[in-house]
């Protein structure tokens, strides 16, 4: 039965396109160890439900009652074949405990000397990085260099969280009170996505990251642009309006951005256009999500923090164009 | 009516049981349906709101395993133990009762949390559960679960834990003490030994949630920081609690499916089990084996590498009484005569899928190959292949074997057959993709994904399988309901059973047995080697049995209960102490109460 | 609902014994300790978790008063002993005796609760409240556990000593002495534990 389901599955699905989260194209040595694992016990379990279900299907198709048989012979039972069948799968179990036992301390967590350190921060619903040696920051989108080891260490500002990049690794919660590590070396570049795997509360579902896996000089560059103070823009520009509204509106509250506010609730906003996505890696960096997240977040991310911005129009455009100009 | 309200009979309790059970099953199942069409469609889905979609989800896994599956076996434990071992009740009839209506009052409770919204002051209509049937501190701490939503939670589980408590040591009395004369314990029918595992789990694994939920109780409700880190407090132990508890919960749910199977499978093979004494203790193996697993729940939350790898093979090993099992009962089919009745359909039914689950519980054990599957959709796939593909096909499976003993009329062979292949098919309709979809990325427990994970052609298979399911559980539901018109015409053994429920009438008179039987052999109404079948029983009792009467105060004391847990939800101490004095005056009329067992 | 009351009826209702020669009662009551013991050893468990973790003052160290507690453990001890005389005496038909030890033993039980009331009242004014630190809480929810299991049998003691005066407890009722005396002994042992763990190491 499940292999017709198998079979029709793959023709529904046919190509079914990209899986930007699957697990099944490792891209580090970390996810490569898992995946190796996966496919022993894979090939194993294929094996094993192969084996009983022919079984079964044997048992009930030899041994269907007919008219007029005689009675069934009454066996209550069979030494040999009850430790027989005691022996095969325990010996099964050591394929696949032993290789286990090695991946568990292969995958534990830690990162030979001199790797990048990246902390993690969940929050209710985005993530916080901190390069500590590189002294800059980040929300949701991770840029790390390939061909590198990353120490990712995961703590939590508030509720359980769990970081999960599958293509680069398996996943690890986040505790607030606690750190946890991962552990990993990109083996080549790309744009992984992956998303909290620990129900976090409403919003659970939008907790969304992405990971920038980059060569050296991209990554570099991507670090000195960080570094730098966030733009300051041009007299007159639109972008200048936006900054007098970002500072006079209730934005300065939550968020940080550089020379203009010191807000922590929120993400640092510093070099905001710097960035792919908006609102936990949940919408495209566009003019259009940046004025309806500001107008109404709320609406569009369930329990989002940032309460509904009563702005005139004008004053949205200026606070877009001003977002917009933060490189 | 008051007959019922009163009944101390283990029969009545049964069917009471059963019923109620079976509408919590149905309200859990409309839950995982809304759950499903939200999933057909990416990206909002069908716009049921991320609060709705978060109460539904941990209603259903909350009810399914509190309200539904737990009770439907209790059904089969209150109707059929006494029964098969030969007993005219059960050792504690009032408490037994007491059990069934602290049972339906807590899942009362728990599901008035749909509508209880506006007495709360809450600007929507339901303030359910939306924790998670896990319900994982620090998620569950007032600041950040500050409504009704969790207390409802935590106080109904206290309730129903009770209830599971006291028949916990109801039915490991009765199976221990009340055995017929001759009924050893290797001669008691596998489905009583199951339950009598069960039931040890049940006693052992109970306490501890409830600490876990009282000392979340004095977290929300006093202010302590038992889970709480800014005061010291820690997570973890949360978990730790939680699945000390949930793991042994798991076994409490499938091992009575699987005597129910031990049971089916012999009688429609016309062979003895296969390997009795194996199947027997490969139970008791993995009741012990399932108190040192609870970790594997939490191997995404940094318990260490020993930690990890030990968990990982206390696992593995559970595999092997399993494996063990399931090869003892194609052992049983194995040279037989096998007919296809609806009730053997779901025991094989349940012998193939539940492999499936088993096996993707391996891949589970492995600690690290975990970090990719837990909490995605493929250990959605997991349970729902162990606990729909295993318990409730196994439970199926019970209710066409043990309706006509139950109420003395026969469902009907052809809806049952229609059934179990809609049942079969919708189910892994509706499973099987979650593997895919969990592997490529979906997590579990959101309400909605992205379309750019290439999941929504599972999710969309997934969701018209769960409907099929729905189908199969009206027709179902409509099998057991046309019985009621149907006259009393069950034969006492309609299937050639061998233990002794089917020594008595369909359905069987108030006091079982008209004499108690003494049993030789482990199927007395089978013919075996060594003894003749069992001599029929008089037809009438050669002396008057005296049969207890009702009693109110089970019923009365229960009461007090959801009243205690009513006051502490709204913040009132009088009717907290007004449901202590009901629970205290009902104890003591019950104590000082005329009753003759 | 008797199917029929005849004059039979009482000797074939107490006619069957038990399959393992236990009394029912009995039998439940040990599986009941057994399920006792996962909730405290839980409980237990989860005050040694936390030893040591509370972030404010005071410790345990700063507050606990053995030399009192002591006093209070020997009174617990001491009421066991009254309740084995209690049992013997109901058992052999000395009602007389049944009576003075039952509510020596209840009598001992109320002191031991006076005394963590008082030890209760002077830590709160020592400034350990319920909510103070980490062993704060979990100190009073496992010993407040402990004490509400001790009134729970205070006021069984206390029922059973009643039924005495009015002549309604007999030999014919040892069993229902026996299963109270099996809880008392039940939560006199956790509480040994429970002072060993808690004031004894420290």
């Amino acid at each position: 039965m499940p292999f017709v389901i198998v079979a029709l599955l793959l023709v529904v699905t046919g190509c079914a396109g990209q899986h930007p989260q699957s697990i099944f194209a490792p891209r580090s040595d970390f996810s490569v160890e898992l995946d190796g694992l996966f496919k022993n016990i894979f090939w194993w379990a294929v094996v094993v439900f192969l084996v009983v279900e022919t079984l079964l299907l044997i048992a009930i198709a030899r041994f269907r009652a007919r008219p007029g048989a005689a009675e069934p012979k009454p066996v209550h039972g069979h030494t040999v074949l009850e430790i027989g069948w005691t022996v095969a799968p325990a010996l099964i179990l050591v394929f696949i405990a032993v290789p286990t036992m090695r991946t568990i301390f292969e995958t534990a967590g830690h990162a030979p000397e001199g790797a990048l350190r990246v902390e993690v921060i969940g929050h209710q619903w985005w993530w916080e990085y901190r390069y500590p040696t590189l002294k800059i920051s980040a929300s949701n989108e991770l840029h790390v260099p390939v061909r590198t080891p990353i120490q990712i260490e995961l703590t939590s500002a508030d509720v359980i969280h769990s970081f999960w990049a599958p293509a680069l690794g398996g996943k690890r919660d986040l505790i607030q009170g606690r750190t946890n590590r991962i552990a990993f070396n990109a083996d080549s570049t790309g744009e992984y996505w992956g998303q909290c795997a620990e129900f976090c509360g409403a919003s659970h579902a939008n907790m969304r990251l992405r990971v920038f896996v980059q060569t050296d000089s991209q990554f570099q560059h991507w670090v000195d642009q960080q570094r730098t103070l966030p733009a300051t823009p041009a007299k007159g520009s639109p972008a200048e309006a936006g900054q007098q509204v970002f500072r006079r509106s209730a934005c300065i509250g939550c968020h940080t951005i550089e020379g203009v506010a010191q807000g922590k609730v929120g993400p640092d906003l510093g070099h905001v256009a710097s960035r792919t996505t908006i609102a936990g890696a949940l919408f495209p960096n566009t003019t259009e999500m940046l004025h309806r997240w500001i107008m109404n977040a709320p609406s569009l991310k369930p329990g989002a923090l940032m309460p509904p911005q009563n702005l005139s129009p004008q004053d949205l455009d200026a606070i877009v164009a001003y977002l917009q100009s933060l490189k | 009516m008051k007959s019922w309200l009163t009944t101390t009979d283990h029969k009545r309790i049964g069917l009471l049981y059963f019923w109620t059970a079976f509408g919590f099953f149905l309200i859990g199942g409309l839950e995982a349906l809304i759950i499903r069409a939200q999933l057909i469609k990416p990206d909002g889905g069908l716009g049921v709101s991320a609060e709705t979609f978060n109460q539904l989800f941990t209603m259903h896994g909350t009810t399914m395993v509190f309200l539904a599956l737990m009770p439907l076996s209790a059904a089969f434990f209150n109707f059929i133990i006494p029964l098969q071992i030969g007993a005219r009740d059960v050792a504690f009839p009032r408490l037994n009762a007491f059990s069934y209506w602290v049972f339906l009052l807590g899942g009362l409770f728990l599901n008035a949390s749909f509508i209880a919204g506006p007495l709360f002051g809450a600007d929507r209509l339901s303030v359910a559960p939306d924790a998670g049937w896990f319900g994982y501190a620090n998620l569950t701490s007032r600041q950040f679960s500050p409504g009704p939503n969790v207390d409802f939670w935590l106080l109904g589980l206290q309730i129903l834990g009770i209830a599971s408590l006291a028949a916990g040591f109801n039915f490991i009395v009765t199976i221990l003490n009340m055995r017929a004369p001759g009924m050893r314990m290797l001669r008691l029918p596998l489905f009583t030994w199951m339950t009598l595992i069960t039931q040890f789990l049940v006693i052992t694994a109970f306490p501890v949630i409830t600490v876990a939920l009282v000392l979340l109780m004095f977290d929300r409700f006093f202010g302590t920081h038992f889970f709480v880190p800014q005061g010291g407090g820690d997570p973890i132990l949360w978990q730790h609690l939680f699945w000390m508890f949930g793991h042994p919960e798991v076994y409490i749910l499938i091992l009575p499916a699987m005597g129910v199977i031990s049971e089916v499978l012999p009688t429609f093979s016309r062979k003895p089990l296969f390997g009795y004494t194996v199947v027997v203790y490969s139970g008791v193996v993995i009741a012990f084996l399932g108190w040192s697993v609870w970790s594997h729940h939490m191997f995404a939350s940094g318990l260490g590498p020993i930690a990890d790898s030990v968990f990982a093979g206390t696992t593995m090993l559970i595999a092997i009484p399993t494996g063990v099992k399931i090869f003892n009962w194609i052992g049983t089919l194995w040279g037989g005569q096998i007919r296809f009745t609806a009730a053997m359909l779901f025991a094989l039914g349940f012998i193939a899928m539940f492999i499936i689950g088993g096996l993707s519980g391996v891949s589970h054990a492995s600690a690290a190959s975990d970090l990719q599957q837990t909490d995605t959709y493929y250990v959605v796939a997991h349970i729902h292949y162990v606990l729909f593909g295993g318990t409730i096909l196994g439970l199926f499976a019970g209710m066409y074997y043990w309706w006509p003993k139950m109420t003395g009329r026969m469902l009907s062979e052809g809806l049952g057959k229609l059934h179990f292949w809609l049942t079969i098919i919708g189910m892994n309709l509706a499973f099987f993709p979650m593997h895919f979809s969990g592997l490529l990325g979906m997590p579990r427990r959101i309400y909605t994904y992205s379309g750019e994970l290439g999941v929504t052609r599972f999710n969309e298979v997934s969701t018209i399988g769960a409907f099929i399911v729905g189908i199969a559980t009206l027709v179902f539901f409509w099998n057991l309901l046309r019985t009621r018109w149907q006259a009393v015409t069950a034969p006492s053994n309609p299937w050639g059973g061998s233990t002794l429920e089917w020594a008595i009438p369909s359905p069987p008179p108030v006091y079982n047995f008209t004499m108690i039987p003494t049993v030789a052999s482990r199927m007395p109404l089978w013919q075996t080697e060594r003894h003749a079948p069992m001599a029929a029983l008089p037809e009438r009792p050669p002396a008057p049995i005296h049969v207890p009467g009702g009693s109110w105060w089970p019923m009365f004391t229960a009461f007090g209960l959801p009243v205690m847990a009513i006051g502490a939800l709204s913040h009132l101490i009088p009717v907290v102490l007004l449901g202590a004095a009901v629970v205290i005056v009902g104890i003591y009329r019950w104590a000082f109460e005329p009753f003759e067992v | 609902m008797a199917y029929d009351t005849g004059t039979h009826a009482a000797a074939v209702a107490h006619g069957h014994a038990t399959s393992m020669g236990l009394d029912n009662r009995k039998m439940a009551f040990w599986a009941f300790i057994g399920s006792e013991c996962l909730l405290f050893g839980s409980l237990i468990s989860t005050y040694l978790v936390y030893k040591g973790r509370s972030l404010t003052g005071p410790f345990p160290h700063e507050i606990l008063n053995i030399p009192f507690t002591s006093f209070s453990t020997f009174d617990l001890l001491m009421s066991s002993l009254a309740m084995v005389l209690a049992l013997a005496a109901v058992q052999r038909g000395d009602m007389k005796q049944g009576k003075i030890w039952l509510f020596v033993t209840a009598a001992l039980g109320l002191v031991f609760l006076g005394g963590q009331f008082w030890e209760f009242s002077h830590f709160v004014r020592e400034g350990l409240g319920l909510t103070t630190n980490l062993f704060g809480s979990t100190f009073y929810v496992l010993t407040g556990t402990h004490g509400a299991h001790v009134t729970v049998g205070v006021i069984w003691l206390l029922t059973l000593w009643v039924q005495a005066l009015r002549g309604k407890l007999g030999p014919a009722n040892a069993m229902t002495v026996e299963i109270t005396g099996l809880y008392w002994h039940f939560v006199d042992v956790v509480w040994i534990v429970i002072f060993t763990v808690v004031y004894l190491i420290q």
